[in-house]
């Protein structure tokens, strides 16, 4: 089973980092999220109810829909604070790659540790601009708002094909498939991670990785 | 084939599908409200929320669907549609966007029905969510209430899509293979917008009246008719809908008007001018009430919403205010301005520094074409005049007044000349400060 990776790629000035990437991250968490599973007896389970609300970006002319659930919305903003200060302290010029990744684990025997297979991986390049002036920056609000709509419709377009998904788990594999940390919600289980791009277009912690990989594959 | 499928399968399959396209209807209606839409997770399934998702069930929409529906399930050959369009309170009506179900006979025989397709009808009816709030429509219907409202009509059959004008686009939310055919959710909506701009952006008042909303203080909190749109139970307010719409059985406002149809029109302004409460609540709105900013003479109604900035008279829109943040605060800041030695010091000509040259011009823009001091032609002595230079002096008085002048902070002489002016009156400005100065102190102990 191969892990389908999709790249989305968003031009957005500084103050709307933030938004934009919380709008496209969970935009994909509404639809890889389901309610919490009450497993009975006889192998049955029960789901329970999602709820969403609207959001309205304050640097861009865009609403998007989340899911309602405070600790996933605190999980993700975490991460996205974080990714936006990494991209601000790089001194670069502004380059830099959020990845949401979806994945599985496999239990393995002792001694090794349980492997992590993703099975499906989102990654959002930023592109940050200056603007000279606020008229530039009211038709970057619109502008940012259009491309975000266009985001969300790939996302849903991707999510529509109906590729591979986990099959429901037992109660025994749950966590082994979902997150179920959370009070109100279960998300797949997946991970954020984030990479600056330099000035010369390469990211170092990808060349890091691939070094790793590469060893380990010998 | 159908035998292929059990009967419990069918039955469910059924089910699944009436409830897939009542949710559908409740999710597009909602989206166009003209509000933020939340509801809550809850982790102990209820069994009433069908495909695990929290969607609250409107009962008239629920009404309206059941009565298109008329038993009948969305099925090959017959699509169900839901067909959103603008009214204007003038009557104009206009198409935005049209949601089909379909569904075709490509069959997916192998799916299980309990599990993936209600799983699968599930993860449409999310995209839905985050599809609806993408298209046009959903910013017009967030700003919908005062110059225009948002209607919503099922109807079931072929879909039409004539109405959306030339060059509609189309977007697909989603599939779904099932036993008996494929399901298919899409969008169709303008992106002519043109009949619209001309009419509607003339008149700015929902926006304008959203600038009001963050800069005047409300000390009441009963403001709900203020917003663009609020959705009322059924029988709360059933007076908020337009006259006009009654004509049509199947159209429905998903708007519930904010401000009853009596308001909507105020005698002698243009365009829908946004209402607040009848009593001034506070000493801003009376001392806008004593601007005259109207040039056709109205004293402003003490109920009347009034500020220059949304003074909408002639056509003398001060954009200049509408630009200004806290622009509600700018004819008070006039006032004070005028009234207060410091600013306008008793022995001072006209206009002797830029303020004063602006404050002046902004008043004169103000009321659109009243000539104030700085403009009467000292030499203009029409019982003098020849008859041969009559025409002369009227062509040149119109000239001069055709346009608001210019202001005296932009003209580089008179600034430099008024500067140089301020500077030698300093002294004599200073004198008299200091002369009243106890006058300031006590100001600024008001202040604190």
């Amino acid at each position: 089973m191969n892990c389908r990776s999709e790249v989305l790629e968003v031009s957005v000035e500084g103050r709307q980092v933030e938004e934009a990437m919380l709008a496209v991250l969970h935009t994909i968490l509404l639809h890889r999220s389901t309610g919490k599973f009450h497993y009975k007896k006889e192998g049955t389970y029960s789901i329970g109810t999602v709820g969403t609300q609207d959001v309205d970006c304050d640097f861009i002319d865009f609403t998007f829909v989340r899911v309602s659930s405070d600790e996933l919305d605190r999980v993700i903003r975490k991460a996205v604070a974080e990714f936006k200060d990494a991209l601000g302290n790089s001194g670069s010029d502004g380059m830099g790659q959020i990845s949401l990744e979806f994945y599985q684990k496999k239990k393995s025997r002792w001694p090794f540790s349980d492997e992590c297979i993703p099975w499906e991986v989102w990654s959002i390049k930023v592109n940050v601009v200056n603007l000279a002036n606020e008229q530039e920056r009211q038709i970057c609000r619109e502008k940012v708002g259009e491309k975000l709509g266009e985001k969300v419709i790939n996302i849903v377009e991707v999510i529509n094909r109906h590729d591979y998904l986990p099959k429901m788990p037992t109660q025994s594999e749950v966590d082994n498939v979902f997150d179920t940390s959370l009070k109100d919600v279960q998300p797949y289980l997946y991970k954020i991670t984030y990479q600056i791009t330099d000035s010369l277009g390469t990211s170092v912690s990808t060349t890091m990785r691939r070094l790793i990989k590469d060893t380990l594959a010998l | 084939m159908d035998s292929d499928l059990s009967s419990q399968d069918r039955k469910d399959l059924d089910k699944f599908i009436k409830f897939f396209a009542l949710k559908t209807v409740q999710i597009i209606v909602q989206a166009r409200l003209g509000e933020k839409i939340s509801t809550c997770s809850s982790s102990s399934p209820t069994g009433s929320d069908w495909f695990n998702l929290a969607i609250k069930d409107i009962p008239e929409v629920t009404h309206e669907s059941k009565k298109a529906l008329a038993g009948q399930l969305p099925g090959i050959g017959r699509s169900m549609c839901v067909e959103i369009s603008l009214k204007t309170s003038e009557g104009d009506s206009m198409e935005l966007e049209t949601w089909c179900l379909e569904m075709n006979e490509k069959c997916d025989k192998d799916i299980k029905v309990s599990y993936t397709v209600y799983n699968r009808l599930s993860l449409l009816l999310k995209s839905l969510l985050a599809i609806t709030r993408v298209t046009p429509a959903y910013k017009l219907s967030r700003k919908q209430g005062h110059d225009y409202v948002i209607l919503y009509r099922i109807y079931f059959g072929d879909v039409q899509l004539t109405g959306l004008g030339e060059g509609f686009q189309s977007v697909r939310v989603g599939v779904v293979g099932t036993p008996i055919g494929t399901i298919t959710l899409s969008c169709a909506y303008r992106t002519n917008l043109a009949l619209m701009s001309s009419r509607q952006f003339e008149r700015t008042g929902p926006i304008m009246g959203i600038i009001i909303d963050h800069f005047v203080e409300r000390p009441f909190t009963n403001m709900a008719h203020m917003h663009p749109c609020s959705y009322r139970t059924p029988g709360e307010d059933e007076g908020g809908t337009y006259a006009g719409i009654e004509d049509s059985q199947e159209v429905c406002t998903t708007s519930f008007s904010t401000s009853p149809p009596s308001q909507m029109v105020v005698p002698g302004k243009e365009g829908g001018v946004p209402q607040v409460p009848a009593q001034p609540n506070h000493g801003t709105a009376a001392e806008h009430c004593r601007i005259p900013s109207c040039p056709n003479g109205q004293s402003p109604q003490p109920g009347e919403m009034h500020s220059d900035v949304l003074c909408m008279c002639g056509t003398q829109v001060t954009t200049t205010s509408l630009d200004l943040p806290f622009a509600a605060f700018t004819p008070r800041a006039n006032d004070l301005e005028v009234n207060d030695p410091m600013v306008h010091p008793p022995p001072s000509p006209a206009p002797s520094s830029p303020l004063q040259g602006s404050l002046h011009s902004n008043s004169s823009s103000h009321s659109g074409g009243q000539p104030q001091d700085d403009f009467v032609m000292v030499d203009f002595k029409p019982a003098f005049s020849k008859d041969d230079l009559l025409p002369m002096d009227l062509g040149t008085f119109y000239r001069e007044f055709q346009n608001p002048p210019q202001l005296a902070s932009l003209s580089i002489d008179v600034s430099a000349q008024s500067m140089a002016e301020d500077l030698d009156s300093l002294p004599e400005k200073l004198a008299i400060y200091e002369k009243n100065i106890d006058e300031f102190d006590a100001f600024v102990d008001t202040l604190q």
